[in-house]
Formats: C-alpha cells, structure tokens, sequence
C-alpha cells in the first residue's frame, strides 16, 4: 500500500470516465470536464511516478495538486488543485494516515474547495458528494471504525450525494445558468469527487 | 470554420510570438510561457498584470506598456490563463513595490488569478487584485456569478496604470482602478456569431435578420434577441440600458468606447458613435474623451459595445495620461 499506487488507481479511475464525465458536463455546462480532467491526471501520473518511494503523503498530494493547477484550467483545475494541496498541509511529515488524519485532509480539502468556490452545501456542486462524505466518515470515527471502514461509509454517502444534486438546480458555475432546467441532471463534480473516493477505497480495501 | 491560421491548437502561441516579432520595441514573451511583458527594462513602480481567455484582441497584451500594463497573460481561446502561468508573471514583473491584478469577473479566471496570488504571497510578493464588472447586460451569465467583466477593462488597464506610472503606491493604485470599476458601465449586442478555431464551428447561430442585445465577449447568451433596428436604435438601446444605472447626472464628464467585437467596420462604429455623443450630450454628460475602435474583442464576431466611465478630477488627469502601447497610444 503506498500513496503513489493509490493517487495512480484514482488517476486512472478519472481518466477511464472520462466520456462519462465530459457527458454529463454537455448536458449541463459547457461540456469538457471530463476531457479537462482527464488531461489533468495525463500530466500528473507521470510525475507522481517520478517521485522518491518514499511514501510521503504530503509531498505526493502536493504534486498532485500543482500538477492539476497547471494543467486543468477552467474552475475544476483550481478547486481539484486547491482541495489536494489543503489535504498535503493536513498531513506533513506523514507516512501512514489514521483515520483521524484522513478526516482531518477531507476536511481540509472541503474548506479549500469552499474558499476557492465560495460556495456551500446545496449548490449543485462536488461540495454536495464531499460533505455528506465527511460527515459519514466522522461517524464511522465515533463507532470505532479504522480509516478504510470509515472510506468505505464516506463512498456510499458521496453517491447519495450525487443522486442529491439531480434534485436540485445550480446557483454556481456555468450550469447555474440554466436554473431550475439543471434539475434531473447530476452534478459533474460531484460525479468526479465519488469517482476519485471511490477508487482511493476499492484500492484500500484490496490491499488490506 | 475560414481563418487565416496554420494548426487551430496553436493559435495562441503564434500570436504571441507574432506579437512580440511585430512589436519588439514595445514587447517581449516570458521565455517559456504565455506571458507578455514590457521590452524595455521594469521601472521602480507598482507592476500590473492582466490576462485571460485569448480571443479578446487587443486584449490585453496590446496594452502592456508605458502608462499600462507591465505584463499580459494569454490563456487558450477563451479560457483562463492557469496559476503557475500568471504567477511567473507576477515574479517577473515585481519590482518589490507590488503587484495589481486586474481580472475580468469570470468564475475561472478570478480562481486562477487567486490562486497565482496566494502562490505570490508566499514568496513575499505583496500582491492586490481587483475585478472588472461593468457589463450591464445580465447579473449572472453562463461563466460568471455577478455581471461580466468587458471593454470597461481596458480604461481599468489606462487608469489604474497611469496612476502606477506617478509612483504611487500599491493601496493607492488599487483604489483608483476600484474608482474606475465603480464608475464604468458597458452594454453589447452581436449580429454575428465567432468560431472558436479548436473547436471550428460557430458557437451559436443567429438568423441574417436579427441580433441579440446583451451578449458576452465568449458569445454567450445576452438578455434576447430582436429583429435588426437601425444605428441611431441601437445606440438608443445600449445607451438607455447604461444611463438607467443611474450613476450619470446632468454636468458629469465621462469617456465613453466605441468598441467593435472583431469584425465591425469602424464606419459602423462611426455611425454608432454619432448618435450615442448626440444622446449623451441631451443628458448633459460632457465627453472628455471617446476611444472608438477593437478594444475588446470576441475573434470575428459582429457587434459592439458601449462603455461609459463618469469621471472626477483624478480619473480625468490620469485618462488624459500619457500611453504607449501597441493598442494604445496617446500623448
């Protein structure tokens, strides 16, 4: 188990949905998030190969981080930039991650999202698959479950949280242009955040 | 898709490399990235960087110069430049006095420009940012939450870089370029969809007989569509959209742009121009100063915009400024 095989699974993950994502994004915005995306993790899994075995978490988020700032573009670059970063500074130093510590880098990824977005719960956006994760891993904290059963909770709430955003309309990002025409549709980024939880937890748990 | 290109995913690059072999006297490419700067050596001032999507032509590398800009940041056709890209500007231009950013208020652009911020900040860089938003057409648009930054920009860039050129400091030059945000009011309308050249078909069409009132500078959706009216109309309409912000009263002084979206004749322009001076002045507005030509473009698209600024005593003197720049020249 090693960070740089777990960021490789969730590349892949995004990079394998990439028509998934860039489909549901046509639909209701301007229809290049998974082709972005995907370009983004092309130019990241390089270098995240290219770093030392030395499974420094923070240093290995970090790369990811800046690796889709300088190669996403639009707003997902930033936001997916600025929530790996955060989740580096939760962990610095760190080479094994307790169920704390990965509470604390989910926590911190939301706050930069938040920051960088200025947007809340309830939009249409990853915020909407993210939180209800974090609030379902800080759960499975208080019933004793170590940091894979945590995930594993943390998954099944993000995709709650996708079938969530269907219901509602957008208020941020291009498909709050279309309002209320954007119900019944699910959120890209909210798709795209259970894409990458959901890959960090099947390598997890396969490689417990 | 008909342009004079040679590979639609390398426009940008040699435009940039047009730019600069064309203007070496006033330009030259930050080795590496999209990035224009000032060819001749950096001056103990306040240094102000732009940027965005290209596609905007002469925006914004064609007002990087004395009285302007210090550097210019071009991302693809009609996307934000990245954070490392605006970043190496911002190094690059510091001299320790500090960094302005101007940045259209588009959702990317303002988070790709924050974060170059922030990555500034930590070196030291003392950096400040202000958002253009003077697009009266729609509150929210497909690419932004609030109104849209467009041709208002560019007297940001002439205002605010006047004031940089004084040696005044960072506080004071953002105060000015808020001053001008504040103040400045534009209005568009299209007859013409463009064609992004990576993606080599029009982004919406639009009958031979009508426009659409209030677009925005990526083609996107305005307020509605009409059948085609006259000039002397249409500068009613844009006008009367601007003039019902109610920041303009009887004996203020203003400047006003005549802006074309790309493929406007200046004749059109003219005519436009004519009716909308014959307009102001019924209201009393003293014109200082009408710029009419591109200045904030959207590629080949048909159209134009009207952008109004009410100015005071500090916006006159430092519009009045001098400038020299490829796009903009005044003595």
């Amino acid at each position: 188990m090693t960070v740089k095989d777990a960021i490789k699974e969730v590349g892949q993950a995004v990079i394998k949905d990439k028509v998934f994502l860039t489909d549901l994004d046509q639909a209701i915005g301007d229809g290049d998030h998974g082709i972005n995306m995907a370009r983004g993790f092309e130019s990241v899994l390089p270098k995240i190969a290219a770093l030392a075995d030395d499974n420094d978490v923070a240093a290995a988020l970090k790369a990811v981080g800046m690796g889709l700032i300088s190669s996403v573009g639009g707003a997902a670059g930033p936001l997916y930039g600025t929530a790996f970063l955060r989740a580096a500074g939760a962990c610095k130093g760190k080479t094994a991650i307790d169920a704390a510590t990965a509470k604390a880098m989910l926590d911190a990824a939301i706050k930069g999202i938040q920051d960088r977005g200025k947007a809340q719960q309830g939009e249409k956006t990853m915020l909407d698959a993210l939180i209800p994760a974090s609030d379902a891993f800080a759960d499975g904290i208080k019933a004793g479950k170590n940091a894979v059963e945590c995930l594993g909770d943390a998954v099944q709430a993000a995709e709650k949280g996708v079938e969530y955003t269907k219901k509602i309309s957008a208020t941020k990002g291009r498909a709050s242009y279309l309002g209320e025409r954007s119900i019944g549709h699910q959120d890209p980024g909210a798709t795209s955040s259970t894409i990458m939880l959901t890959a960090l937890y099947k390598y997890l748990k396969q490689e417990r | 898709m008909k342009k004079i290109i040679n590979n639609p995913d390398n426009v940008v690059e040699e435009m940039l490399n047009g730019m600069t072999a064309s203007q070496p006297q006033y330009l030259k490419r930050l080795k590496g990235f999209d990035v224009i700067v000032r060819a001749n050596k950096k001056t103990d001032k306040v240094a102000l960087v732009s940027g965005g999507g290209s596609g905007h032509e002469p925006a914004h590398a064609g007002y990087v110069g004395r009285g302007m800009l210090d550097a210019a940041v071009a991302g693809p056709v009609f996307t934000s430049p990245t954070p490392d890209q605006i970043y190496e500007a911002v190094k690059e231009v510091n001299t320790g006095k500090g960094v302005l950013l101007i940045i259209k208020n588009y959702s990317g652009d303002v988070m790709n420009f924050e974060m170059a911020a922030e990555m500034a900040a930590a070196d030291g860089i003392e950096v400040e940012k202000v958002v253009t938003n003077d697009d009266v057409a729609v509150e929210n648009s497909t690419w932004t939450i609030g109104r849209r930054g467009i041709a208002g920009t560019v007297l940001v860039h002439k205002i605010a870089g006047a004031k940089a050129e004084t040696g005044a400091a960072l506080a004071d030059v953002k105060k000015a370029a808020e001053k001008v945000i504040a103040n400045v009011r534009s209005m568009g309308m299209a007859l013409s969809p463009c064609t992004v050249p990576a993606a080599g078909k029009p982004s919406f069409t639009l009958p031979d007989n009508q426009m659409e009132i209030g677009i925005g500078i990526h083609g996107e959706p305005g307020t509605h569509r009409e059948a085609i009216r006259s000039a002397d109309e249409i500068a009613q309409q844009l006008v009367d959209k601007i003039l019902a912000e109610n920041i303009y009263n009887s004996g203020d002084e203003v400047a006003v742009i005549i802006n074309g979206l790309g493929a406007t004749p200046l004749m059109e322009l003219y005519i436009l121009s004519h009716k909308v001076q014959a307009i102001l002045k019924e209201k009393g507005l003293k014109m200082v100063k009408t710029y009419v030509g591109n200045y904030m473009t959207s590629l080949e698209m048909a159209g134009c915009s009207v952008t109004l600024l009410k100015l005071d005593d500090e916006l006159k003197e430092l519009l009045l400024a001098p400038a020299d720049t490829p796009a903009l020249v005044q003595f």
